[in-house]
Parts: structure tokens; sequence; C-alpha cells
């Protein structure tokens, strides 16, 4: 036993200084150098302040602006400080009354639109923070966002598609739109 | 199951299965003790600590030297987060981890399990995500390696008394196989925009105002609730977004790597930080089988007879594609009661559709899918989607993997043990159908060996179904609950599942971070690791015992597909045997009730 603890207590102390600490400083150190913008959190700048991260969700709730996922952090959705998803089960009742309620806030705030709502616009993301939504859920708020702006739709609608990444190497994830990216976008237009 | 998902489980698999065979042969070559490039800074080390590299140790003395090395673990992971406020690199001064909580999750790390009681970016400071939580995702990645390296020497070896060193092994396992492919990995992820910084959490003025309901807390923080029991609020308004920071690439690399699967945030790699784009979604897959797969080779390669390691491989394949095939196609179905609400889940070119509760836009359903499979398949437990929110049924996908003792794929060095135990199992079975004496590459399979299988085999299920009994009749386990129904039950199930096999996912619901879940699943963790290691090793030493036989006229071929299927046979009869009325008070009766009631 007494043979057996000096190596393992000093073998413990080396390698956890290799990989504790020497492992992410030197990653730190190459990540600053080459991808500086990306390690710092993708932050997307306006007259040198910072308005979000590219990768990073924000709530919207302005029928001039298009709608994100639902959120499920708390206190406020889109706390980056402490990601969430809901956590709910495909039985819960909490579930049904949430997505009912979301129904009812896309409908009423677009009383002409009839058609399905796509689900992933009415169903809590992961992480809380999804930065994204469907194409199918974009142009969904097409119509609400030209009439709130007074815009053509047509021109909404092909801003939507400029904003739209497909599958990365056409075969890996899925179709999205940045919200954020595609509200700024709106917003720029009307200057 | 859609086109587009078949053929991402495709890519995926020959993606896989060729980087297997190189990686295969690599770790064996460093395993061996014949890649000398590192030899100097070897040698510094061994002079350093005391290490005699040539004493090699007996099978008990191998699986004593890692139980002090990972008890060590425990000590060091514990004191980093009681004492978090003194120390450095803790740039959003998180106070001391309450004590039950810092058990928990010290024995979580250490065992490879990763199971997290606690939100990362609102408890841990950095050094602790470094210096406690990293260090233990490469050393309890490297116990698992060095404990499958020391088997399959015990079955390579004859009339021999010793299985190797395990401060050696430790040393060439962290420092030639997990740190250079963690580097690499974490410089590709923050290539694609995984942060990796030291920062304090960044502020940021967001478009729109967000309004909201702020809980109302009293004097000690505690939320107030009225007479009901419904907690108080007030209006509350912000423009401010505070973005959580930290040394995100380094950690998420052999966070995969070594299947450990502990997230650095809360929602893991859901987190747009740590898993931005579809293209690191699939690196991390990647990551989580490669080495669990690449070491089927090494095994067949180390025993002298490559085919060997492939059958089990082909064992373990056989079995992932059905569980995957299983997922996708009950999470694509979508929920029955948001359909009825005018909801589109269909598929398209537009959207992925189907139950997108709980999963990101970017993976959708099939990437979300596939993930959890791997993770589950794997002992990871990391997640990119909520497990809890999946369909009854594609829920069931991800439980019924860790029963099967994760052993598809399984975890670095725990899948291919796991497997090889069951192997003897599989081949003791057949020696008794046709009353021969069983033997496996030339050893014969004795008392003790089966002794030995059957404690590592029924380790598990005994913490798993005893831990879910104790929390189901108690009311602090039940107080944990999130869902109501057979999805409650199913959440404490899956706790001790995850817990007792060190996988580490959740169905996160459950508010496990309580002194009675962070206990019982801290034994659950530490006795299903150590439960089996140690029985392993000591039926390693004793193959290495024996005498080699050559393989006769009524020796069973293992490396054809008679063998495949007996071994795939063998492990569905031990797993179904053992969680099938479980399952059917969970997920199963969730499932009828979900399609009677839409």
């Amino acid at each position: 036993m007494k043979t057996l603890l000096r190596p393992a207590l000093s073998l413990f102390v080396l390698l956890s200084a290799i990989t504790g600490l020497a492992y992410p400083l030197a990653v730190t150190g190459i990540a600053g150098a080459v991808f500086p913008e990306q390690a710092a959190g993708s932050l997307i700048l306006q007259d040198g302040k910072p308005v979000g991260s590219s990768l990073i969700g924000q709530n919207f709730s302005d029928p001039k602006h298009f709608w994100g996922r639902p959120s499920a952090t708390a206190p406020q959705p889109y706390n980056a400080a402490a990601s969430s998803g809901s956590n709910q089960g495909p039985l819960n009742p909490a579930l049904v009354d949430a997505v009912k309620g979301r129904v009812e806030a896309l409908r009423a705030a677009d009383p002409g639109n009839t058609a399905p709502i796509p689900a992933d616009l009415v169903s809590a993301s992961a992480s809380g923070l999804d930065p994204h939504i469907s194409p199918a859920a974009a142009l969904w708020q097409a119509g609400r966002v030209a009439k709130a702006r007074g815009l053509p739709e047509a021109q909404i609608t092909a801003l939507v598609d400029a904003h739209t990444e497909g599958r990365q190497w056409g075969l890996l994830g899925e179709a999205r739109v940045n919200v954020l990216k595609l509200n700024l976008a709106l917003d720029a237009l009307k200057n | 199951m859609t086109s587009h998902a078949w053929l991402l489980l495709g890519t995926f698999l020959a993606v896989l299965l060729l980087s297997a065979k190189p990686l295969g042969h690599y770790i064996a070559y460093v395993m061996e003790g014949r890649f000398r490039g590192g030899q100097r800074v070897e040698n510094i080390l061994y002079r350093l600590t005391g290490v005699k590299a040539d004493e090699e140790m007996s099978g008990l003395r191998y699986a004593l030297a890692l139980l002090l090395f990972n008890a060590l673990g425990v000590v060091a992971v514990y004191a980093l987060q009681r004492f978090q406020a003194e120390l450095p690199f803790n740039p959003q001064q998180m106070g001391a981890v309450t004590p039950d909580s810092a058990f928990n999750t010290a024995i979580s790390f250490v065992t490879n399990t990763n199971w997290q009681g606690y939100a990362g970016e609102s408890t841990m400071g950095y050094l602790v995500q470094m210096l406690g939580l990293t260090v233990q995702n490469f050393l309890s990645a490297a116990t698992g390696i060095v404990v499958v390296i020391a088997l399959i020497r015990g079955i390579a070896r004859h009339s021999a008394s010793t299985l190797g060193n395990a401060w050696v092994d430790l040393t060439r396992a962290t420092l030639y196989l997990l740190l250079p492919l963690s580097f690499l990995m974490a410089v590709l992820l923050v290539g694609q925009g995984v942060i990796q910084n030291f920062d304090a959490y960044r502020d940021v003025t967001t478009v729109e105002i967000t309004r909201y309901d702020a809980p109302r807390l009293d004097a000690d923080g505690q939320a107030l609730k009225d007479d009901t029991g419904a907690p108080l609020t007030t209006a509350a308004e912000t423009r401010t977004q505070t973005l959580a920071m930290g040394p995100v690439a380094s950690q998420e690399a052999i966070k995969m790597l070594g299947t450990n699967g502990g997230g650095f945030f809360n929602a893991n790699s859901a987190h747009p930080f740590e898993n931005p784009t579809p293209l690191t979604n699939f690196i991390q897959m990647l990551a989580i089988f490669l080495i669990p797969a690449a070491l089927c080779v090494s095994f067949g390669r180390m025993v002298g007879d490559e085919r060997q390691g492939w059958a089990v491989l082909s064992a373990m394949t056989l079995m992932f594609v059905f569980m995957a095939w299983a997922a996708m196609h009950f999470e694509q179905q979508g929920n029955p009661l948001v359909a009825a609400l005018g909801v589109d889940q269909g598929v398209s070119t537009l959207q992925s559709g189907g139950n997108m509760e709980g999963k990101e836009t970017r993976f959708g359903i099939a990437s979300s899918a596939l993930f959890a499979t791997i993770t589950t398949a794997a002992s990871c437990g990391a997640v990119n989607a909520m497990h809890d929110s999946f369909t009854p049924l594609g829920g069931l996908v991800p439980l019924a993997n860790m029963q099967l003792g994760e052993v598809v794929f399984g975890g670095v060095g725990t899948g291919l043990y796991g497997m090889l135990v069951f192997a003897i199992l599989a081949v003791f079975i057949a020696g008794l159908m046709i009353g021969r004496t069983p033997e496996y590459l030339g050893k014969k399979i004795e008392a003790y060996e089966m002794k030995m299988s059957s404690i590592a085999i029924l380790v598990t299920p005994l913490l798993v179904l005893l831990g879910t009994a104790i929390a189901v009749m108690s009311e602090a386990g039940r107080a944990g609950i999130a869902n109501p129904g057979a999805h409650g039950f199913s959440e404490i199930l899956y706790a001790l599942t995850s817990a007792a096999n060190n996988n580490g996912s959740a169905f996160a619901g459950l508010s496990a971070n309580t002194p009675f879940y962070n206990v019982l699943l801290g034994i659950a963790m530490w006795f299903g690791r150590f439960g089996v290691i140690v029985p392993v090793l000591a039926m390693a030493g004793s193959l290495a015992a024996k005498k080699r036989i050559p393989a006769g006229a009524g020796t069973m071929p293992t490396h054809g597909p008679l063998f495949v299927t007996l071994l795939i046979g063998t492990v569905l009869l031990v797993g179904l045997l053992n969680y099938v009325p479980s399952l059917a008070l969970g997920p199963v009766i969730e499932h009828l009730v979900l399609w009677m009631a839409a």
C-alpha cells in the first residue's frame, strides 16, 4: 500500500497540472490567436457596442419583429446565464396548456393567417437560447411582419430567403434562420 | 424515418468505422509500449513520481492502484468545490458548493458518469471546471481504458502472474491518446464558435425590452409563495442579456472523447456555446464512439486475431442501428396532443417537424434523436436535446440503451470490458448447451471466471432496481418528480439507471440536487463503477495465469455470425429479464395513454 501511495499522489498532481492547467491554457492561447471572435462568443457589434451574440437567441414579442422559439429559462426567457429546457413530458397537462397559449398568442397577432403553425414556433427549445427558427416558422410570420411594417410581403419573404441557411454540407443538421440577424436586417431596412 | 435520417446514420457509421481501424492500431501500439517518441518525457515523469516503469502488477494490485488514484480524485474535486470562493479563476465569484452536491459531483466525475445535479454556469467557477472537472474527464477516461487493456492482456498472456503497470498505462493513455485528440478537437470546435476564454460574463443590450414576472424573494433569497403555494411575482423588465463565458472548448473536447458527458453549461451540448453548428454536432457524435469503437480493433490486434475485435464491433453496431432507427422514428411521429392544437409537425424541406419540444432548430429530429442514441449507447450522457420531453417510446430508447449495461459501444474501455464479460457469459451458455467446458480465445472459462462475470453483470441492475424502489417509496424521492403520471416514475428510473451505469444523462425535470438524491445517486455511481472494475481485474488476473489451450474440433469459433448472434442474444436476454417490468410501468404505459388520449 505504501509503495502505491507515492506514485498515486504525485502522478495525480502532475497529470492534473498537465490536463487541468497546461491544456486549457494552451487551447485558450491558440484559440485567441487563430479564432479570436469565436473564442469570445461571436458577438455582434453595432457602433462598437455588443447587441448580442450570433449564436445566442433573444426574446422578441413585437409584431414588427420575427419571434423566436419559446424559451423556458428563468426568471426571464432567453436568460443566457441560466440555460434550460422545459423538461415537460409529452403527456404533461402543463405542456398542452403552454402550447395552447403560444398558439393563441401567434393567432391573435395575425388573425388572418389560418395556416397550421410550424412545430418549432410553439415548442420550447432545449437550451432556452436557440438562435434559430425553421424557414417554415419564419415564412409563417412574414405576413404579420409585412403588415406591421407597412412593407410588401414579397420584400420580407426575400429577406427571409436571404437569411436562410441550408443543411451544413447539404447533409448535417437542418435548414434554419437566425432570428436576431434577420431582425437586425429588418431594422436596418427602415433607415 | 426520413431518407435524410438514413443518410445521416449511414454517413456517421461509415466515418466511424473507417476511423476505428487506424486509431485502434495506434492505441494497441501505444499501450503495448512500442511508441518511444515520448520516452524522455515519460522518464522525467516516472523519476518525479517514483514510478518503477518495468515493475508489473498483479490483478488485485492493479485494482488497488486504480482505487487509490480515483479516491484521490474524489477528494480533490470535493475540496476544489468547497473552497472555490477562496481560489483564483473565478470571475463570477461563485460561492462554495453545498457538501451534498459537492460529494455527488466529485463521485460523478471520477466515475466517468458526469451526472450533474447542479447548473454549471451558476455554480462552478473556471478553476473547478478546469482543475477539478476537466482533469477527471481525462483521468476517468484513462482509468476505463487501462482496465480494458489489463483485461485484454489477461486474455492474451498465458501462465503469467501480472497484467502491466497501472501508472505507466494511465500515463500513456492520457499523454499519447486523450491529450492530442482533445487538443485537435478543441481547436476545431472553437473555429465553429465554441467559446474559450477566461472573461467575466458579458452583458449585451438586446434589441427589444423583455417583460417578465420576477419571483419575489425573502431576505434569505428564498422564493415567496401565496397561500395556495403558487410563487409570488412582480412585473419586471430588462434590456440586458448576460452571456455566460468560460474555457468551454477545452472541456467540451474531452467531455466527448472520454465519454464523460458533463456539460460546462446546464443545457449541455444543446447550448449554442457548447455545440453551435450541425458540424460540431457531428464531430461530437463521432468523438463519443471513436475510442470505444477503436478499442475493439485494438483488442483484436492484441489477442492476435483482428476478426475477434470486428465480431464484437459488429454486435455493437447491429444493436445500435436498431436503437437509432427507433429513436428517430418515434421522435419524428411527434406528439398527438400538440397536433390537435393546429400545429404542423410534418416534415418538409422547410422544417424538420416532429416532436420539437426540448430540441434545437439547428439539429431538428434526426440529429437530436441520433445524438440521444449515441450518448446513451456509449456511457457519455451529454445531451443536445432534453430527453425528458421525448415521446414515450423515443425516450425508452436512451433508457434501454443504458439498461443493456452500457455495452453497445459503451464508455471508453468500460464498453469493451462490459462486452467481453458478456462474451464470456455467451460462451458459457453455449458450453452448457453442448456439455463442454467453455473456452474463450484459448482460455478455459471456469467457476472463478463465472463468479466474477456474474458479479460484474448483476451489480448494476441491483443498484438500479433497489435504488428506484427506495426512491419511489420515500417522501424525499417522490418530491423530486416534475411530470405527473407514469412519466414521473420514468424520471426516477432514468436517474438510477443513468447513475449506476455511469451514463450521466437525465430526464432532467427531476429535482435531483437534494441531499436525498445526491447521496443515493453518489452511492449508485461509485459501486456501479468499481463494483464492476474490481471483479473484471480479478478475472483478468485469473485468465492471465491460465495455460493457453489450442483450439480443437469442439471449440466454438468466436469471430463468426453465429457468435455475433449469440452475443447479441445474451446481452438482450439479460437486459430484458432485468428491466421489462419497470419499463412497462414507465414509458410503455405512457405511450398507450398518450395515443388513447389523442
